[in-house]
């Protein structure tokens, strides 16, 4: 009896001390989450601009053929851009970005593309590690909070890539999109060759003719790869909300399994402590008879 | 008489939006000035150029402002840059370090390509804090 109390408490504190650490990392994840979402609403006038100024160039050149917007007519070769987090401790955030991007290299092999690898954050990298998969471009140590810095870096892979004579001819992202605190969806994107997307108002009317300096190719030549690098830092932005948000998530879940199991161990402890105490009384008591018969018995 | 609405952003952050009287950017092809009224313009910024953008009584606000591009349509001016930096929130101390710094290797090294954009984007800060430079 008293060997299993004892083990119960010892159960007790190990879950205690689990939910503990589990709680911790959830305070963090939504400090951090307001953070996020505060980035990524900073990066939106930019990206609204940029978007305006690409849609006015487009608008106003009428032969478009930058290498960077024509579409090869036989591709050979994708690129992929997967974006996952360096830390675990986020529920199904990686699962599900991996199976998404193994559900796109399905996809693109079944177009008779094949398929380049280019992977952000530890859990991607170690993953294809695993598989001994080839990768093409390896990022790590930012995904919780990304700077603009790392997007230039990748895009300017990227476009090197795209740029190069046996290089990639499609450019595709897989991402995790952030909706809401409690909605993130995996977004799988082409980014290259570019289709520019549209702001979220289309303008009225006839856009203004504008005048370009110095030429209007010059300006599409150093506004493209710009074009794309926001693209980038909003994936990377996004994708480090959402992780911050599965993480919370996930971590409060665990926490509250947590607390779940210390409330059924205590209540076991407490009957095996209550059963301990009646055998207890009931073998005095069976004593104290049995001496009480004997002595009744004598007289 | 119409104003401009400008705003000067960053991929990080909206640095500074307002109205405006006029203003003065250097695009690759020389100096640019912009009043109300202006025919839509699209320009490629010089890498470390000073940004001024002239309020009237308020005084001119002068920033720092590293590649990205000037657009104006309707009145409306956006500056996108890549970096940009009032010159009120210039640390000069700081910018005339990185400016020596970024000469002492262009002395030693006439190639270094990346430490003649430091000096230029140092000596582009400075400026917009009203130093000389």
């Amino acid at each position: 009896m008293g060997a299993q109390l004892r083990q119960l408490r010892r159960r007790i504190k190990s879950v205690k001390s689990t939910a503990k650490i589990t709680r911790a990392q959830e305070l963090i994840a939504s400090s951090r989450i307001v953070k996020a979402q505060q980035r990524m609403q900073a990066a939106v006038p930019y990206e609204r601009e940029i978007t305006h100024a690409v849609s006015a160039v487009l608008s106003n050149t009428t032969n478009v053929d930058h290498p960077l917007t024509v579409a090869k007519e036989q591709p050979a070769t994708a690129g992929v851009l997967i974006v996952t987090s360096d830390r675990g401790f986020a529920g199904g955030y990686n699962a599900n970005i991996l199976r998404e991007a193994e559900a796109l290299k399905g996809h693109l092999t079944g177009r008779g593309l094949a398929v380049r690898p280019y992977v952000v954050g530890r859990k991607g990298l170690t993953w294809h590690r695993f598989r001994s998969r080839e990768m093409f471009g390896e990022w790590d140590g930012f995904s919780d909070n990304p700077s603009y810095a790392n997007a230039k870096e990748i895009a300017d892979a990227l476009i090197t890539a795209f740029k190069a004579e046996d290089g990639i001819d499609e450019i595709h992202v897989v991402y995790t999109g952030f909706v809401s605190m409690l909605t993130q969806n995996v977004i799988v994107k082409r980014i290259l060759p570019l289709e520019v997307e549209e702001a979220e108002t289309p303008p009225e009317g006839i856009p203004p003719y504008y005048e370009f300096e110095p030429t209007a190719g010059d300006v599409l030549d150093s506004l493209l790869p710009r074009y794309i690098e926001s693209r980038i830092y909003n994936a990377l932005l996004q994708s480090a909300a959402s992780e911050h948000a599965a993480r919370r998530r996930a971590m409060k879940s665990a926490t509250d399994n947590a607390n779940e199991l210390i409330r059924v161990f205590t209540q076991q402890m407490n009957q095996a402590r209550q059963a301990e105490i009646t055998q207890e009384i009931s073998e005095i008591v069976g004593g104290a008879n049995a001496l009480a018969d004997a002595a009744a018995g004598k007289e | 008489m119409a104003k401009l609405r400008v705003g000067v952003v960053s991929p990080e952050r909206e640095i500074w939006t307002g109205e405006a009287d006029m203003v003065i950017a250097k695009t690759v092809d020389g100096e640019i000035g912009i009043m109300p009224n202006h025919a839509p313009v699209l320009g490629v910024l010089v890498e470390g150029g000073v940004l001024r953008v002239k309020r009237g009584n308020e005084g001119d606000l002068v920033a720092a402002v590293h590649g990205g591009f000037i657009s104006v349509a309707d009145n409306d001016v956006s500056i996108l840059a890549e970096a940009a930096e009032l010159g009120s929130e210039v640390d000069v101390a700081r910018a005339k370090d990185a400016l020596q710094r970024a000469q002492a290797s262009i002395e030693a090294d006439q190639e270094d390509a990346d430490a003649r954009l430091q000096a230029k984007r140092a000596a582009a800060r400075l400026r917009a804090a009203g130093e000389e430079v």
